[in-house]
């Protein structure tokens, strides 16, 4: 079902997007940090890459990232899904100075504000652009089908042989 | 001239190379693989008639999801390789940013989204926040 307003599975859904996305991409860039630099006259170590532990664990999130990201696409626009993953940056921030200690400066809080009051407005509006026919298949088949029980062939001869003469 | 911010010694029109590379095979992943989600409609709903293996099904039998995933595998083949050669500090912000807005505008035209000004407000603010956060 499509709706306008989320429900709050829903909203789990873009939580999980929010999180395992900057997760994903920090496992990646400590794991590419790790190595030596690639060049493109090597491409195949780019592959190689993909098997060390860093990146491996990185691409996990990032496939349970893109699992609820589709999921999340198919009921919510995508003007309204990308926003909303932003805040996973936020979480991130508020773990790191909460949780590991780190020091937050000036800039990165306005940054955190930023993104809030941008995922706040966002999240006001409807999730999905209405249309006619909102993506369901079943819904354009029915749509594209006659609009008048008169315009179905077997109905109107019926209709024709019910006719007073 | 070389920059400070990258882990190597890169020139600034490559580095914008890279990125612009990472921002634009993001954007056609992300439109396309929208496009795709919406051509079949509520996943759930299609879980709940068909069971996860036919929603599976119902994704991986999309052509446009393909193509989107081309994209996005392009994206972070892209991603890897500007890593490889920048700083997070630089590549995470800027392509993040970058995309947030190329996605607005391709979602208006591509789509056919209602990008109203309280998305293009939030695209914007989400933009400059994600740079602050991350620079």
């Amino acid at each position: 079902m499509t709706h306008a307003r989320l429900l709050p599975r829903q909203y789990m859904i873009l939580g999980l997007v929010a999180v395992s996305a900057p997760l994903g991409d920090s496992c990646l860039s400590r794991g590419m940090t790790a190595l030596p630099a690639i060049s493109l006259s090597h491409p195949v170590t780019l592959i190689a890459a993909v098997f060390t532990p860093w990146i491996a664990l990185g691409i996990a999130l990032l496939i349970g990232f893109f699992a609820s990201y589709l999921t999340a696409l198919s009921w919510a626009d995508l003007t309204f899904v990308l926003p909303a993953t932003a805040f996973g940056n936020v979480i991130v921030a508020l773990l790191s100075r909460f949780w590991l200690h780190e020091p937050i400066s000036l800039e990165r809080w306005a940054g955190i504000v930023l993104i809030t009051l941008g995922v706040s407005f966002v999240a006001q509006g409807p999730s999905l652009t209405e249309r006619p026919t909102n993506g369901n298949p079943a819904i354009k088949a029915l749509a594209s089908e006659p609009a008048s029980i008169t315009e179905w062939p077997e109905h109107a001869a019926t209709i024709e042989e019910e006719q007073p003469r | 001239m070389n920059i400070a911010y990258a882990a190597t010694h890169v020139n600034p029109w490559s580095a914008a190379a890279m990125i612009a590379c990472v921002v634009l095979c993001s954007t056609a992943g992300e439109v396309l693989t929208a496009a795709a989600m919406k051509s079949l409609g509520d996943l759930d709903e299609i879980r709940a008639h068909s069971g996860l293996r036919g929603a599976i099904r119902a994704v991986l039998t999309c052509p446009l999801f393909f193509a989107g995933v081309s994209f996005l595998a392009l994206a972070f083949f892209s991603l890897l390789f500007a890593l490889n050669h920048l700083n997070l500090s630089l590549v995470a912000p800027a392509s993040a940013s970058l995309t947030l807005v190329t996605n607005a505008i391709a979602g208006k035209i591509f789509l056919k989204e209602n990008v109203d000004r309280r998305r293009w407000s939030a695209a914007i603010l989400v933009c400059i926040g994600v740079y602050l956060l991350a620079h």
